[in-house]
Parts: structure tokens; C-alpha cells; sequence
């Protein structure tokens, strides 16, 4: 069979593969929502999660849309939407492919025509690469949940703060990266007070979220309150670029 | 008389045969390319573009399992190991769930509601890729218009300033000393930016674990 990276077999193996992965998380989701009754939790608030989850996402899932397509011009698209539907991230799939091309003495962005070997070849490194999170889940998550639930019991107050602490560590490195280019203002170029400015507007429009979910009338905000922030501050990147770019 | 299994126990066996099944069938991909082709891989190719990645993120893949397992419950881990965009979309989506919930991580209804969070998460995040590859041919001017590409580059901006701002607020003293070292590091070392910001939340993690755990016992956070 002759090779192209856009060849009908690939988007088949892929659509396969995606499958069984949107499969793993349908099963989840009814054994969660499932549990979730057996906890007494009402139908309507499982859903509303259900619906905002769903809304956050849509942003980001046209991010990774826009990765797709930068990935697929090297590498057809196949290959991009099995890498980015699972597992992967665009920053890491980009170093992956770049790496595996870069040793066959290819260069990444402009590698055309493929061969099979070629193909074979990035998708094993981008594939092997990434495999640690998947396998070593199922070894140690039991473990570390059991921990965790001991830790519960044993000192209950240092377990929510053990908790949040850990949601505040992740949040910090990325307060930390959006400053990551502000020093540029001192060689008079303001590009770098873009992101600073984008999550202003966020934490403004989140902040004013807050305000009016302690009134009555709108505590429905706080289902949509991060997605509209998302969607608000991304909006706002149009002009504070055109503005500080 | 056989013994019922648990929720949390189920959820463990279910989410390693998924796990591993789904291991298992990405390994096959270049195989199958392989071997539907009549192709091998280019060795030398293979085993530098190894040796130039997969150290780095195996290392990384490891720290961040540790780190993101008590984060993400036991269900939202084994799922979100498998459809990735973790940091970036999975995590926070989680957050937000418990938040809009009112329930803690670490709580019977916080396993489910984060697990429901991320489970939908995944599913739509599948469905929209999908419609972006049948319909790649007119969305590709408008998806990577000059008008719309400063949205989606700070996309990553726009979600920790909203998330940012409740969860600081609300554990200021928790806060203070890892925003002020991520800040410091971010803004005086260069080689920190988008590319290593998710090397740095398990670091960020720790030393606010460790800042916590000083003040916990010093009784500055009753």
C-alpha cells in the first residue's frame, strides 16, 4: 500500500484507538454519576456539573484544535489528532516530533512528504516518550489514595489543608508565568504586560462572579462564573494586543 | 459468599484494566503503521529522538503522577493520565467543579464530582477535535486568523486569573510565599516561560506543602 501521512488506513487506526479512550470515559462518567446518586446527591446538581464542565471546556478544546492543525503540517492529520485527543499536550508533542525529525535530519515545520519509515518513526518517539503517566497510574494511585485517606482520619485539618495547598502550589507557577515577560518593559517593549493584563480582566470578571452569587437572584452565575471569565479574558486579548503588541 | 466491592475499590480495578488496555493499543499504532506499510523505523532516527526526549519527560511524567494523584481523585486520575491536557484544562476543570459543588477534594462527593468533571471534560474535548478534523478546511483561515491568535495565546492567562483569584483569596496565607517565589523565579530566570511551566508546578506543589506544613504547625493558620 503506498504511504501518505494522510492516508485513509491512519485516520481508521486513530479513530480506533479514540474510540476506546472516549469509551474509558463514558464509563467513568456513568459510574461516577451512578455513585453520585447513591450519595444522595440530586440529579440536577450532577448535571449542572455536567453543563459547566462541558462549557469550560470548549475553549481550550479549540486551543487544541488550533495544535492540531500546526502539528499537521509535518505530520498529516492523523497523527496530530490521535497525540492531542490523548495523552498528549501541544508543547510536548512539538518537542517529541521536532526531536525524532531533527535525528533523521529532517527540520520541523518544513518536513514534507514523509515516507513510511519516516512516519514510523516520530509517531514511536512521541508515543514511547510519553507512556510514564499512564502505566504507573494503576501502580501507585491505590497506594497513594490510601494514604491520603488515612492521613483523613488521622489529622483531618492538616488533610484540607494538605489539599488546598496543593491546588494553591499549582496555581502559583502559573501566576509566576504570566509574569514570565515583564522585564521586557524595560527595553521598551510592552508585549510582556499582555498576559498580565488578560488575567486582570479575568480575576475582575471572576471577582465580580463572587459579588453577585451572595445575591439571590443570581446564584445561577456561579455554574458559568470560570467559563465566562475564560471567555472574557481571551476576548480581551484582541485588543490589549493591539494595544501593548 | 463473594464479598461486593467498593466504589473506590472498583473504580482502581476498572481504571487499571483501562489503563493498560489503552497503553497497550497506543503501543500498536506504529506498529500497525509498520506493518500495513512494509516499514521500519529508522534506528539511529529512533534511538536519538529517544535519547533527546524521553529522559526529560519520563522524569517529568513521574513527578507530576505524584503530584496530580491526590489533586485529581482516583477516578479523574486514571482518566486524565490517559486523555492528558492535565494542568491545562483537566485540573482546573476539576477545581471548578468542586468549587461550583461545595465539596472538598478529599470527600466521598468530591471523588465523584471530579471524577463527572473530568470524565465530560474528555468527551467534549473529543468531540470538538473531531469536528475540527472533519471540518479542518474552513476552519483553518479563521482558526488561525491574526484577529483571533492573541485569544487563544493567552488562553493559559485568562484560566489562572479567574481560578487564581478565588483560591488565593480564599488561603491568602497559604498563598503569599509560593506566588512570591514563582514570581521571583518566573520573572529573573528566562529560561522559565510556557514551555517549562508545568516542570514547575510540581516544584511550586512542594515548596507550598512545605510552607503549609511550617505554619500548620506553627498554629498561623487557625
Amino acid at each position: 500500500m503506498e504511504f501518505s501521512v494522510n492516508s485513509p488506513v491512519l485516520f481508521v487506526l486513530a479513530g480506533v484507538i479514540i474510540a476506546a479512550v472516549l469509551g474509558q470515559s463514558v464509563y467513568f462518567l456513568v459510574k461516577a454519576f451512578k455513585r453520585g446518586l447513591e450519595l444522595n446527591m440530586s440529579k440536577e446538581k450532577l448535571m449542572r456539573i455536567m453543563i459547566s464542565s462541558a462549557i469550560f471546556t470548549v475553549a481550550p478544546a479549540v486551543a487544541i484544535i488550533i495544535s492540531v492543525i500546526t502539528l499537521s503540517k509535518d505530520l498529516g492529520l492523523p497523527l496530530p489528532w490521535l497525540r492531542l485527543s490523548v495523552v498528549g499536550s501541544l508543547s510536548y508533542e512539538t518537542i517529541a516530533a521536532a526531536n525524532a525529525e531533527s535525528a533523521m535530519g529532517l527540520t520541523f515545520g518544513q518536513a514534507v512528504n514523509l515516507n513510511a519509515s519516516q512516519y514510523v518513526t516520530i509517531a514511536s518517539v512521541m508515543t514511547l516518550s510519553i507512556m510514564v503517566g499512564i502505566w504507573l497510574v494503576p501502580v501507585v494511585c491505590k497506594k497513594m489514595q490510601g494514604g491520603m485517606i488515612n492521613l483523613e482520619k488521622r489529622d483531618k485539618k492538616w488533610a484540607d489543608v494538605l489539599s488546598n495547598s496543593m491546588f494553591i502550589g499549582m496555581i502559583a507557577a502559573f501566576v509566576g508565568y504570566v509574569f514570565c515577560d515583564v522585564s521586557t518593559v524595560l527595553k521598551g517593549d510592552t508585549s510582556g504586560l499582555i498576559p498580565v493584563c488578560v488575567t486582570l480582566v479575568s480575576a475582575a470578571v471572576m471577582a465580580l462572579s463572587g459579588l453577585l452569587v451572595n445575591k439571590p437572584k443570581f446564584k445561577w452565575v456561579n455554574d458559568y462564573a470560570l467559563p465566562v471569565s475564560l471567555i472574557i479574558g481571551m476576548a480581551s486579548a484582541i485588543p490589549i494586543t493591539a494595544w501593548l503588541g | 459468599m463473594k464479598k461486593e466491592m467498593s466504589y473506590i475499590d472498583s473504580i482502581h480495578r476498572s481504571g487499571r484494566i483501562w489503563n493498560l488496555s489503552v497503553m497497550v493499543i497506543l503501543l500498536l499504532f506504529p506498529v500497525a503503521v509498520s506493518l500495513i506499510f512494509g516499514a521500519v523505523p529508522d534506528m539511529h532516527g529512533l534511538i536519538m529522538g529517544l535519547i533527546a526526549t524521553a529522559p526529560m519527560y519520563w522524569a517529568v511524567g513521574v513527578i507530576e503522577t505524584f503530584t496530580f494523584i491526590p489533586m485529581l481523585g482516583a477516578g479523574g486520575s486514571y482518566l486524565s493520565f490517559v486523555t492528558g491536557n492535565i494542568s491545562n484544562l483537566k485540573l482546573p476543570c476539576a477545581i471548578n467543579a468542586l468549587e461550583q459543588a461545595g465539596v472538598k477534594a478529599n470527600s466521598d462527593e468530591g471523588e465523584v464530582v471530579s471524577t463527572i468533571a473530568i470524565a465530560t471534560s474528555s468527551i467534549v474535548t473529543t468531540l470538538i477535535i473531531v469536528v475540527g478534523v472533519l471540518l479542518i478546511v474552513p476552519l483553518s483561515p479563521l482558526l488561525e486568523s491574526p484577529v483571533l491568535a492573541p485569544a487563544f495565546a493567552q488562553m493559559l492567562p485568562a484560566l489562572f486569573g479567574g481560578l487564581g483569584v478565588v483560591f488565593i483569596s480564599r488561603n491568602w496565607k497559604i498563598a503569599i510565599a509560593p506566588v512570591i517565589l514563582m514570581l521571583v523565579l518566573f520573572i529573573c530566570v528566562p529560561a522559565l516561560d510556557s514551555g517549562t511551566v508545568g516542570i514547575m508546578v510540581p516544584v511550586s506543589v512542594l515548596f507550598t506543602l512545605a510552607v503549609s506544613r511550617i505554619m500548620y504547625k506553627k498554629k498561623m493558620l487557625d
